[in-house]
């Protein structure tokens, strides 16, 4: 195990993954906040760092389509988008899934136009999340390059070959430099490794088709079949945590939780809110407030009863919600960490949706939510199921 | 000319994963010809053997022997028509698009 620690913003680490992967083919099309992950991996590929074929196309549409026709061929792929660009792959996103294509894809939340908005928000990854790909998040940029690192060996494993999406903040993580640590040249190839395609277009000898049409007499198995894959990635993905730890001395869990053991209310977030909310939880403790944190690292497969299990000693719940699903009952996490909770506990759970279109979450909004916990705590019932957390009232 | 099979279809954990098909040529077991509207009837007497229907078809449905057409392969045409319209043979064409009675 041999690091070196350097201060690098969110993308610069994923672009730092990337070459060192060093993916056969990727395809990308620039869009804010990705644009920079994307300049300094192409510096990568210019100054001769790596042989990755970069594939310059006119849009995301035709980025993911270059990925999908790469990666049906048996290449290692790899792409990244924000926002609209995801927007504009999206028919292709499921196409990649379906075909069973391990492409990898960092991607830079940014909030969904309208009204048109470049800062951070959930809400493109809200977009794929029924889309069968597996789904991690990151909480600062050394996440940003450890799941990065381990997504391709989860996408490529050959009972599982879903594609896979790692999710960092945009602006907060991807611009903000961090010190992090990078791992050894030589340890991570080996520890990525290289990719084996079950199926590929490119053997003369074994000729297959991909795409064919499905009908009613085979589609519902073959998404029958996504469904066990993503069932079955949640072993896998802490398999190669564990193998990762190795490497990086730590080992990544599918949700973590943070002074959450001994807590009476918690909050359940995704993403570079769960680094502001830990300075909260400290400042709490010290004021003698059991407060806890809880981390959705793996969002995609779901872990319910992993949730359900952390979750079952606390007095009060909120679950925070950079995204809304504008559906009148809460925000995408909210909803599925009540339906996760369904029938297991009687805990009051409670939604903040916050932070849309960049909108700030400091130290003041999270201290709200840990006193609003408090207060529900004590009567056992809360004033409002969803809250706006932030917005000019 | 294939016959259509009839089999017990394979369960979830049996298909291939993705919709990928590694069975090479597999269609020539399946009947993908029952949509058509209007068959191609070919004409021995008037054919010139100039091969340009079978360049032609997009779907291998001219079926030749010992480099002649011998004839059309109806459980896998789809009835575009390329066929009869490509033929060069006046005045009366050596394919014709009828319509299919059911």
């Amino acid at each position: 195990m041999s690091k070196k620690l350097l201060a690098l913003t969110g993308n610069d680490a994923a672009a730092y993954a990337m070459k060192q992967i060093n993916p056969d083919v990727v395809a990308a099309y620039p869009i804010t906040p990705q644009t920079s992950l994307m300049e300094k991996f192409a510096q990568f590929v210019a100054d001769g760092e790596l042989d990755t074929e970069i594939v310059l196309v006119e849009s995301e549409h035709s980025a993911m389509s270059a990925c999908v026709g790469a990666s049906s061929a048996g290449a290692r792929v790899m792409t990244a988008t924000s926002s609209q660009g995801l927007a504009l792959m999206w028919e292709i996103v499921y196409i990649a899934s379906s075909y069973r294509l391990p492409i990898v894809m960092p991607l830079v939340n940014r909030a969904l136009s309208g009204p048109i908005n470049i800062h951070c928000d959930h809400s493109d990854a809200m977009g794929i999340r029924d889309s069968g790909w597996i789904q991690l998040w990151a909480e600062n940029a050394q996440e940003v390059y450890d799941n990065l690192l381990q997504a391709i060996r989860i996408a490529e494993n050959s009972d599982i070959l879903l594609p896979v999406v790692v999710n960092y903040d945009g602006f907060i993580i991807s611009h903000a430099i961090e010190n992090m640590y990078l791992y050894d040249d030589a340890e991570v190839k080996k520890f990525v490794g290289e990719y084996k395609p079950k199926y590929t277009l490119l053997d003369p000898k074994k000729p297959t088709t991909f795409g064919g049409f499905d009908l009613p007499d085979y589609y519902f198995e073959h998404r029958r079949q996504m469904a066990d894959a993503m069932t079955k990635s949640a072993k896998v993905i802490a398999d190669v945590a564990k193998e990762f730890s190795k490497i990086c001395g730590r080992e990544y869990k599918s949700i973590e939780g943070y002074k959450l053991e001994d807590a009476e209310v918690a909050i359940v977030a995704l993403g570079s809110t769960v680094g502001t909310a830990r300075a909260v939880v400290d400042d709490l403790r010290e004021k003698g407030i059991k407060a806890g944190l809880l981390k959705i690292r793996m969002f995609r497969p779901f872990p319910e009863n992993e949730i359900a299990d952390a979750l079952k000693h606390l007095k009060a719940i909120a679950v925070l919600d950079r995204a809304d699903a504008l559906n009148a009952v809460g925000g995408p996490l909210f909803d599925e960490i009540r339906a996760a909770l369904y029938k297991k506990s009687t805990i009051p759970v409670v939604n903040y949706v916050y932070g849309l279109g960049g909108r700030d979450m400091g130290l003041l909004e999270i201290n709200k939510v840990y006193s609003d916990l408090a207060e529900i705590a004590k009567t056992g019932r809360a004033k409002d199921l969803v809250t706006y957390l932030g917005v000019r009232d | 000319m294939a016959k259509t099979e009839k089999v017990k279809l394979p369960s979830w954990k049996e298909v291939v994963i993705g919709g990928i098909n590694p069975d090479a040529g597999s269609a020539a077991k399946y009947n993908s010809g029952t949509w058509r509207t209007f068959k191609p009837v070919w004409s021995d007497e008037r054919c010139i053997q100039c091969n340009l229907c079978w360049i032609h078809c997009p779907d291998s449905s001219i079926m030749i022997k010992d480099g002649k057409v011998c004839g059309m392969d109806l459980v896998h045409c789809k009835g575009c028509g390329i066929c009869a319209s490509i033929c060069p043979v006046k005045p009366k064409k050596a394919i014709e698009m009828v319509k299919e009675e059911k």
